[in-house]
């Protein structure tokens, strides 16, 4: 009896030779095959599809970053000197990243040049319009709760009459994207972890199927690693095939939005167009499958092969 | 090279199968082991390839306590020995050429080797023209030789039969004895357990009978 001496081309060769082996028993039994590949495409494709849905949604509002200022309209007998002493101090505020000040006079000036009401505004005998300070949030506080205390507590000024955030929109959209990226986050673990069973028991079922195969190879002398090793590569092609499976779907399914939403996006005249992260998910999707794929069979494998032993 | 040494093997149900078995067969030698069905025969093989262990006394198979061996070494242990079965246990989804190169598979063999040995082993057993069939399209006695090609292929130091020619007629189980025969001429120890006392009575062989669970007598 002579033990052969471990090589590393022969290992090599014998991996490829069950890799390829793995593929041709999918390839045999076609349809259950493809059912199973199909729903794991499914189950990979809707967390992905999300996630680009919302980085679209984050694009569009990052474009409007810039207008998220607040307007302190200040009160009507607060002098000009004190007015930019104010503005001076409020620029040493942290939150504070850009601020301005705008006299009443300013004021009318830009709303003349904006309305083309010139001679109406002449005819007035006061300047309607209060002076006002613009401030620019630091983009480190435009969180919903940094932003409201930052307004309180400009709006407790003395010299302000009201304090008035725009695009408070934005910023709810800005929350509520953040709140959605979350949910698909949990959805997606989600369904990994069904990814997971699903491979997990198609692997119990081939495992099944093949005890008396199992049983035989483990009479002549397989250890476990040779018994598992088919059974790891039916999990890697199963997610891989999975993954691709996914990019296929959610290319399709985003060519069917792409033209609503390029209407749209001319409606609104703007350049926007949709994101499809194409080469990106081209790579982390058949990856992510193939990750879970080893794993579920490595975890099926693992409870149910140890059971099987020669008798 | 096999030895006994007051064996007992007791199973959950309280059966007791083998009850302080002692023998010894030698390096080289061919030995019959028979006796009724239910004499323990099945669970003295068993034993032999680790599929059961004792519990009680010692197994020795070429020099290693099968008593002590752990769980790990077993795949190793088992690439020593030969088995051939009564149902061949052979893989129905693959030809002829990958059942018998299964062991060198496992072994971490190279091509080119596999091929040589497989070729080899199936002129021996008179095969060699159906390397590309499936176990199916043979007959029952061709898929034993085939077992018995898988078995041998890798040149193990012992081989065990288990009923090698029970479903098969005089004519064929004589010339499955005497492939044992011609393995055991070329030095492998063969142990063979069977009930086919017509066919072992005209072999110049040692039998081992087994009653209840015990040593009968050794002729």
């Amino acid at each position: 009896m002579n033990f052969p001496k471990f090589n590393l081309t022969n290992y090599l060769l014998r991996h490829i030779q069950v890799m390829l082996f793995s593929l041709g028993q999918l390839w045999r039994q076609p349809l259950s095959s493809m059912m199973t590949i199909i729903v794991i495409g499914i189950a990979l494709a809707l967390p992905a599809g999300l996630y680009v849905l919302l980085d679209n949604v984050k694009q569009v509002s990052d474009q409007w970053d810039d207008a998220t200022q607040i307007s302190l309209f200040l009160q009507k007998d607060v002098a000009q000197e004190h007015a930019i002493k104010l503005t001076s101090q409020l620029e040493q505020w942290p939150q504070i990243s850009n601020i301005h000040y705008q006299s009443s006079s300013q004021s009318l000036e830009e709303f003349r040049q904006l309305s083309g009401l010139g001679t109406l505004l002449d005819s007035l005998p006061s300047n309607p319009l209060p002076a006002i300070i613009i401030i620019q949030p630091n983009e480190n506080d435009l969180r919903p709760d940094a932003i409201g205390s930052l307004l309180a507590k400009l709006e407790a000024l003395p010299e302000v009459e009201q304090a008035q955030l725009d695009m408070e929109w934005l910023l709810r959209l800005r929350s509520i994207n953040k709140t959605v990226q979350r949910g698909i986050s949990i959805l997606g673990l989600l369904l990994s972890l069904s990814v997971l069973l699903i491979i997990g028991n198609t692997i119990r079922l081939a495992i099944l199927s093949r005890q008396s195969e199992i049983r035989v190879i483990k009479l002549v002398g397989g250890t476990n690693a040779f018994v598992r090793r088919p059974f790891l590569y039916t999990g890697f092609w199963y997610g891989t095939l999975g993954g691709i499976m996914a990019w296929l779907t959610l290319t399709f399914s985003l060519s069917l939005i792409n033209s609503p939403v390029n209407e749209l996006a001319k409606l609104y005249s703007s350049q926007f167009t949709l994101h499809w992260l194409s080469a990106l998910l081209l790579i982390v999707l058949p990856i992510t499958g193939l990750v879970l794929g080893v794993l579920g069979a490595w975890i099926s494998v693992g409870r149910h092969l140890n059971a099987i032993e020669p008798n | 090279m096999i030895r006994f040494t007051d064996v007992y093997k007791r199973y959950p149900n309280r059966h007791e199968a083998l009850s302080g078995l002692s023998f010894h067969i030698n390096q080289g030698e061919m030995a019959f082991l028979t006796g009724h069905s239910g004499a323990g025969k099945s669970t003295l093989l068993k034993l032999i390839a680790l599929i059961e262990r004792s519990s009680h006394g010692q197994v020795l198979v070429n020099n290693q306590n099968l008593t002590r061996l752990p769980k790990r070494k077993i795949p190793h242990y088992r690439r020593q020995i030969g088995i051939v079965f009564q149902d061949h246990n052979l893989l129905h989804d693959r030809t002829v050429f990958d059942n018998v190169a299964l062991p060198l598979i496992i072994a971490g063999e190279n091509h080119r080797e596999i091929g040589r040995r497989v070729r080899a082993s199936l002129d021996k057993v008179g095969l060699l023209g159906k390397e590309r069939n499936l176990p199916i399209a043979l007959s029952g006695g061709e898929q034993q030789r085939v077992g018995i090609a898988r078995a041998v292929v890798n040149r193990p130091p012992i081989l065990l039969a288990d009923e090698p020619t029970g479903n098969l007629d005089p004519d064929l189980s004589r010339d499955i004895m005497s492939l044992f025969e011609q393995f055991n001429q070329v030095g492998t120890t063969v142990f063979i357990a069977t009930h086919d006392l017509d066919l072992i009575n005209t072999l110049p062989y040692r039998q081992i009978i087994l009653d209840a669970g015990r040593l009968s007598e050794q002729g």
